[in-house]
C-alpha cells in the first residue's frame, strides 16, 4: 500500500476511536437539549465521574482477585460506572433542574455551570487532585490490516459505541418511551395532553444520557489509562461542539458530529501538529456557527397555520 | 358529566377566568363562543389540567379534577385537542396516533380503534408513514382530532377546529365532528366561528373577558340580537 494512504487511514482510524467517545457524550447533550432546550454543561462532568467510577471498580477488582478474567472486569467496570452515572444524572435533574422548570432558560444554563463546578470539586475532594491511574485491564494487543495497526482497545471502543448507537436509535424509534421522548422534544404541552408524564420523560432522558456518558468515561479511562478531575471539561466542550456540529437536538446528528469531529482532530493531529489538536475542534465549531448554525442535521419545520 | 363551578384562573396578575360556571351533559355538544381573548382556550386548558384554577372547582363524573395532572385527566377520559392542532410534526401519522393511545395498554384494541377512525378520516390511512408536518392544514386538524380520540375519551375538548381552514374544509371537519358525536362522544367545542358551532351544538355559552354573559340552547343563542351583531354579522 502507498505509505501516504496508509498514514491517512491510520489517522482516520485513530480519529474514529476518539470520535466515538465524543459522539457518546454528545448524545447526552443533544437528548437533554431536545426535551428541555437546556445545554447541560454539567454533562462533561458526568462523563468524568464515569471514568473515575470505572477506575475505582477496576482497582477494587484487580486488588481482590488477582486473576479475574478480563471480560468480567470490563463488564463490572461498565455496570458500576453506568449505574453510578445514571443515578447521578437523575439526582442532578431532580435537585438542580426540576425546581427550575418554567424559569428562564438562562437560569437553568447558569445552574448547569454551577453543577459542573460542584462535581469537579467534589471529585477532587474525594479522589485528590492528582490523576487516578487505571491498573492494566486490557492486554496490549495490536492487530494489523496491511500496514494499518489497531489496538484491542480501539476495537473495544468501536464495538461498544456502534452497538450502543444502534440500540439507542432503535429505542428512540420503536419503544413507547422513545416515542414519548420525541413527542416531548417537539411539544411538551401537547405530549402531556397525550397522557405522557413530561417529568418522567425528562428523568429518563437524563438517566440515558448519563449512562451513555458513563460508557464514554469507561472507554476514555481504558484508552488513556488515567482520569483527572478536569478531564470532563475539555471532553464535554468538544462533545458539545460535536452536538452543535451535527445539529443540536438531533440524535443521528450527534453521532455524525462526534465521529466527524474526532476524525477531523485525528487528521489535523496527524498532518499538521498534535499540539494544535484541540484548536481544530473549536475552529470547526466557529466555522459551523458561521455557515450552518443549525448544524448538519439540524432542522427547522415551519409551523403550518 | 362535566361541571365547572365558579372557576377562576390567572396568568400572573391578570385574571383570566372570573368565576366561570357551566355544565355539560353526557352525549351533548356544547359550544363556547366568544371573541379573541375572552378566555375560551383558558377554559379548555383548565379542564385538561394544563392550567390550575386559582379558585372554584371542576367536576368530572362528580369527582373533582381541579388539581389533577393533565396525564391523570386524560386517563379519566377527557381528551383535549389543542388550538393550532399541536400535532407532532417530526413524527409520522401512525406515531402521532400511537401517542394518542399512550395511556392505553391494549395494543390490539388500539389497532381496532385506529381502523375505525380511518372510516371517519380516510385520508389519514393514506398518509400513515408520512411525517405529520407534511400534511395540509385540514389533514393536520383531522389528525389532531383522531389523535385525541385514540385515548378513548368520553369527553372531547375541541379548540377552534376551524382555525385557518378554507370554508369547504371547515364543513368537512364539522361533518366529521358530527360523526364522532353520533358515535357517543360528549363534545365541548370552542369556536370563534359561531355560525358553524351553533349549527351542530345543542347548547352554547357566550364568554366575554372571562365571564359567561349568555347561555342557552343553540337556536336561542343564534337568534339573540347581541350574538347576531357581534359574531354572526347580522342585525
Amino acid at each position: 500500500m502507498n505509505p501516504s494512504l496508509a498514514l491517512f487511514l491510520q489517522q482516520l482510524l485513530n480519529g474514529l476511536g476518539i470520535g466515538m467517545v465524543y459522539a457518546l457524550i454528545a448524545l447526552g447533550y443533544t437528548m437533554v437539549y431536545g426535551v428541555l432546550q437546556l445545554i447541560n454543561f454539567a454533562h462533561g462532568e458526568v462523563f468524568m465521574v464515569g471514568g473515575y467510577l470505572a477506575i475505582t471498580a477496576a482497582v477494587f477488582l484487580t486488588a481482590l482477585f488477582a486473576h479475574a478474567p478480563v471480560v468480567l472486569v470490563l463488564t463490572l467496570m461498565f455496570v458500576f460506572s453506568i449505574t453510578g452515572c445514571a443515578a447521578l444524572g437523575a439526582f442532578v435533574e431532580r435537585v438542580a433542574y426540576r425546581p427550575l422548570r418554567g424559569s428562564p432558560k438562562l437560569t437553568a444554563l447558569i445552574t448547569s455551570i454551577g453543577v459542573s463546578f460542584f462535581l469537579q470539586n467534589a471529585v477532587m475532594l474525594i479522589y485528590g487532585s492528582k490523576e487516578q491511574g487505571l491498573p492494566p485491564v486490557l492486554p496490549d494487543r495490536l492487530f494489523f490490516i496491511g500496514p494499518i495497526s489497531f489496538s484491542l482497545m480501539q476495537a473495544v471502543i468501536l464495538a461498544v459505541s456502534v452497538s450502543l448507537m444502534i440500540f439507542l436509535t432503535g429505542f428512540v424509534k420503536n419503544t413507547k418511551m422513545g416515542k414519548a421522548m420525541r413527542a416531548c422534544a417537539e411539544n411538551a404541552e401537547a405530549a402531556s395532553l397525550m397522557g405522557i408524564s413530561v417529568t418522567r420523560v425528562v428523568r429518563a432522558t437524563f438517566v440515558m444520557g448519563s449512562g451513555l456518558a458513563a460508557v464514554a468515561g469507561v472507554l476514555f479511562s481504558l484508552n488513556y489509562e488515567s482520569v483527572n478531575f478536569h478531564d470532563g471539561y475539555l471532553a464535554g466542550l468538544k462533545a458539545f461542539t460535536a452536538a452543535v456540529f451535527g445539529g443540536i437536538g438531533s440524535i443521528p446528528g450527534a453521532m455524525i458530529g462526534g465521529v466527524l469531529l474526532g476524525v477531523f482532530e485525528g487528521l489535523g493531529a496527524g498532518y499538521i501538529s498534535s499540539g494544535w489538536k484541540d484548536v481544530f475542534a473549536f475552529v470547526l465549531l466557529v466555522v459551523v456557527l458561521i455557515f450552518k448554525p443549525s448544524g448538519i442535521l439540524g432542522e427547522n419545520i415551519p409551523e403550518k397555520v | 358529566m362535566l361541571k365547572l363551578r365558579h372557576v377562576y384562573t390567572r396568568y400572573g396578575k391578570v385574571e383570566c377566568l372570573k368565576g366561570v360556571s357551566f355544565a355539560v351533559k353526557e352525549g351533548e355538544i356544547v359550544a363556547i363562543l366568544g371573541a379573541n381573548g375572552a378566555g375560551k382556550t383558558t377554559i379548555l386548558k383548565t379542564i385538561s389540567g394544563l392550567i390550575r384554577p386559582t379558585a372554584g372547582e371542576i367536576l368530572f363524573r362528580d369527582k373533582s379534577i381541579s388539581s389533577a395532572s393533565p396525564e391523570a385527566i386524560v386517563r379519566m377520559g377527557v381528551a383535549h385537542v389543542p388550538e393550532g392542532r399541536k400535532i407532532f410534526q417530526r413524527l409520522n401519522v401512525l406515531e402521532n396516533l400511537e401517542l394518542g393511545a399512550f395511556v392505553r395498554g391494549d395494543s390490539s384494541e388500539t389497532r381496532k380503534d385506529m381502523e375505525a377512525l380511518f372510516e371517519i378520516f380516510p385520508v389519514l390511512k393514506k398518509r400513515l408513514k408520512q411525517k405529520a408536518g407534511t400534511l395540509s392544514g385540514g389533514e393536520q386538524q383531522m389528525l389532531a382530532i383522531a389523535r385525541g380520540l385514540m385515548s378513548r375519551p368520553s369527553v372531547l375538548l375541541l379548540d377552534e377546529p376551524s382555525l385557518g381552514l378554507a370554508p369547504i374544509l371547515v364543513s368537512a371537519i364539522y361533518k366529521m365532528i358530527e360523526t364522532v358525536h353520533a358515535q357517543g362522544k360528549t363534545i365541548v367545542l370552542v369556536e370563534q366561528n359561531a355560525r358553524m358551532a351553533l349549527k351542530i351544538a345543542a347548547r352554547a355559552y357566550v364568554l366575554e373577558i372571562g365571564e359567561i354573559v349568555l347561555e342557552g340552547n343553540a337556536r336561542e343563542i343564534g337568534e339573540s340580537p347581541a350574538i347576531q351583531s357581534a359574531y354572526l354579522g347580522g342585525g
